[in-house]
């Protein structure tokens, strides 16, 4: 069956377990996560989750109303392909030598990818992007031998000025 | 003003209109029983803490208010489990207060310790591990408000012994601070009104009642708006008694063990009006064949349940007991204005072609004059002696159903049972519980099978103690009842593991042995004499057994997986079914 990718940015309360809420709840109602991202927003009682998820439609609105029924969730956004900017940073060890070295730089360059660490035998890369170009980028790293390399999970934020808090009453006066 | 964790608790209960809590102490809560001595609130102390939550439970479906229990860490909550799963299924409001080993052993693999919170996430609609003395009162303040309001369910509270412990300034404070839960109670206007314009359109219209409405304690609203539209109502297990089966709109139970009528009045329909019901696959059968003909109107306070198993053609998302008044609020206005009857479908041949059903196929039970008690006239018998007033509580299986199909409910409330976990073992505690909840004026019944009796009967020393006059009925048939039915009918009669010998325990020693009266009926011909004498009795538990024929089946029946249009409606016609299906 085929599924379409869908990004979801969900703002939370900053409490304990609320992360293995989110998780178990997907687990138990078996829906995938491709990628989840979690960090604090600027105010401290909230976090923000960005959630990539491949599903069909029907299923997307049930997943977002089962979101929607956990008590410490405030607000849930989809962010559609066209209309959001996403990222996500890769960091990646490729082997390398006197030889080799400037041509991984170049690479690297080309993908405004930066060397991180350098050693006698390896370079780390950090480069940041759509997933698209990060795994492009890797293709191109292959053959000089990846050592290991590490993905974060997708973040992003809807395009021009308008943001998840618009027009939601997100009233947070008081949290003991 | 300085007090503890433990009175923390106390008062915010009492500050909250809590008049009974379902308990038992032990190590981690030892320091809230101590104030609980004092407390303004009834306790009743049980004999293992699956009952305290069925207790609660009952009492909550009884009244609508929350059930509140309370057990200490460990062992205790994990015996809370299946009480939660359960209100979870059925959207029971209750309370679950827990002890925690110390904040500071939690992690530890401490004494009596487990992850109350982490174990109970999914079965809970909330839950909170306490972590401030300062947070006692607003989580359990919380807590008590998620669990009655939008789809009521259970919540838990778990409290570390030192919190418990702890001293610290104590402040009252009403408000309740959620921002990520604010229930939708109203019905959106304009849905409202196609709402109404989709019922005046349809010629085959039924109401299909849920559980729901009971919860919304809607039984005013809805036979207002069924009555003045002429819908005729399939009230599911979970709702029956919230339209009277005592009134002609009134057409049964749909579902795997569902009266003819109400199944076939689904499957014709073409509009099925949904009111808080949330197609269960023991309602809907093989879902692709269910209702095929009808457009589907939906109202169910919890936006997850529109459209989970069937497509909508109109969703509501609101409280029930609301929708419904602002659905007879813009009948009432069209009224005013002379034009009510545009919105009443035309339905006379519908509703005649559904009484023609009722009437020609009704619920099949062949009782010999004398002899063998068939389990149907158990029933029959148990309502004809406590009547409409009382509250019928069931457990799970052969018993249950024929308690549904068999008593004409008249009253939301009236009929509590363990729908959508199928909790056996549910029935002696949930009566126990419900009888708190109704007092002394309303009896209730328990009608529970001999397998389940026996998962929970310990319960009867707690009745004993605290002076709860409950009528516990067992429909003995020394059988597994409905495992029995599915082995014999899908393994052919290849029985494994059904067999309960009929006179172990004796029930009537049983009786003795906690104090009580107790009859047993061996055969039809001693009913009358023995009901006669369990009906005076009504200051103390009593418990009946009815020896009945342990071989017969639950009729009808729409075989596991399959449509509902091959509702079958006796073993004849199931055999019959067979032996063509064999030859083909």
């Amino acid at each position: 069956m085929y599924h379409d990718r869908h990004i979801l940015s969900v703002l939370v309360e900053n409490k304990p377990g609320v992360l293995a809420r989110i998780a178990g709840m997907f687990a138990r109602r078996g829906y995938n996560i491709t990628s989840l991202a979690v960090g604090p927003t600027d105010d401290e009682r909230v976090s923000r989750l960005t959630i990539v998820l491949g599903t069909e439609a029907v299923q997307l609105e049930q997943i977002i109303k089962q979101l929607n029924k956990l008590v410490h969730v405030l607000k849930i956004l989809e962010l559609e392909g066209e209309g959001s900017v996403e990222r996500e940073l890769q960091l990646v060890k490729v082997t390398s030598d006197a030889q080799t070295r400037s041509q991984i730089i170049e690479i690297a360059d080309v993908f405004r990818a930066k060397i991180v660490d350098v050693d006698h035998d390896a370079l780390t890369i950090e480069a940041s992007g759509n997933p698209g170009k990060l795994a492009a980028m890797l293709d191109l790293l292959e053959p000089y031998g990846i050592r290991e390399m590490v993905r974060s999970g997708t973040i992003a934020l809807s395009r021009g000025t308008r943001s998840i808090t618009d027009g939601s009453k997100l009233r947070m006066q008081r949290v003991v | 003003m300085q007090i503890t964790g433990a009175q923390a608790v106390m008062k915010t209960l009492e500050a909250l209109g809590v008049d009974t809590v379902f308990g038992y102490p032990g190590g981690a809560i030892l320091p809230a029983y101590d104030p609980l001595i004092d407390a303004d609130f009834t306790h009743v102390l049980v004999r293992h803490e699956q009952g305290a939550v069925h207790m609660a439970e009952g009492y909550a479906h009884a009244t609508g208010k929350v059930g509140v229990c309370i057990v200490t860490s460990g062992p205790a909550a994990t015996n809370l489990v299946t009480g939660l799963a359960d209100a979870n299924m059925d959207s029971i409001p209750v309370l679950a207060i827990t002890g925690q080993v110390a904040t500071s052993a939690i992690g530890s693999d401490a004494f009596q310790e487990a992850d109350v919170t982490g174990i109970t996430m999914p079965i809970t609609k909330h839950n909170e591990l306490v972590h401030h003395p300062e947070r006692i009162a607003p989580a359990i303040k919380e807590a008590y408000h998620v669990a009655k309001s939008g789809r009521p369910g259970p919540v838990l509270v778990d409290l570390p012994k030192d919190i418990l412990n702890a001293t610290f300034e104590w402040e009252w404070d009403d408000r309740v601070d959620l921002p990520g839960y604010r229930p939708t109670v109203r019905g959106h206007g304009k849905m409202i009104r196609e709402a109404l314009d989709l019922i005046a359109s349809a010629e085959r219209p039924v109401i299909y009642a849920g559980g729901g409405l009971v919860r919304a304690q809607a039984a005013d609203e809805l036979y207002r708006f069924a009555t003045r539209l002429n819908l005729p109502v399939v009230t599911t297990l979970m709702a029956r008694g919230i339209f009277p089966d005592t009134h002609e709109l009134a057409v049964g139970m749909p579902g795997m063990h569902g009266h003819y009528a109400g199944v076939r009045a689904l499957q014709e329909a073409d509009l099925l009006v949904t009111l808080g019901a949330r197609f269960d696959d023991r309602v809907t059968g093989k879902l692709d064949d269910f209702a095929p003909h009808a457009r589907v109107l939906q109202v169910d306070v919890d936006p997850a349940e529109i459209g989970k198993n069937r497509e909508v053609d109109v969703p509501i998302v609101g409280d029930l007991r609301i929708v419904l008044e602002q659905l007879n609020g813009v009948l009432d206005d069209k009224a005013e204005r002379g034009e009510h009857d545009r919105f009443v479908p035309d339905s006379a041949a519908w509703r005649d072609h559904l009484d023609v059903m009722k009437r020609e196929h009704p619920l099949r039970c062949d009782q010999p004059e004398t002899g063998v008690l068939k389990p149907q006239t158990a029933v029959r018998a148990i309502h004809d002696t406590w009547g409409d007033d009382a509250v019928y509580v069931a457990g799970v299986g052969q018993h249950q159903m024929w308690a549904a199909q068999i008593i004409p409910y008249t009253r939301g409330g009236q009929w509590i049972n363990s729908g959508g976990l199928g909790t056996m073992g549910f029935a002696v505690p949930a009566a126990i519980g419900a009888k708190v909840g109704v007092g002394p004026d309303v009896p209730v019944v328990a009608i529970d099978g001999d397998g389940c009796f026996q998962m929970t009967f310990q319960e009867i020393a707690s009745a004993v103690q605290h002076d709860i006059p409950v009528v516990f009925c067992v429909i003995n048939n020394g059988y597994l009842g409905m495992v029995r039915q599915w082995q014999h009918l899908f393994y052919e009669d290849r029985l494994s593991q059904v067999a309960l010998p009929q006179d172990c325990p004796d029930l009537l020693k049983l009786a003795e042995a906690y104090g009580i009266p107790g009859f047993r009926v061996n055969a039809v011909d001693e009913l009358d004499t023995v009901m006669e004498k369990a009906r005076a009795i009504t200051d103390q538990p009593v418990l009946i057994e009815f020896r009945v024929d342990p071989e017969e089946m639950v009729f009808p029946m729409v075989p596991a997986g399959a449509s509902n249009d091959e509702l079958l409606e006796s073993p004849e016609e199931w055999h019959a079914r067979v032996a063509a299906l064999r030859q083909a």
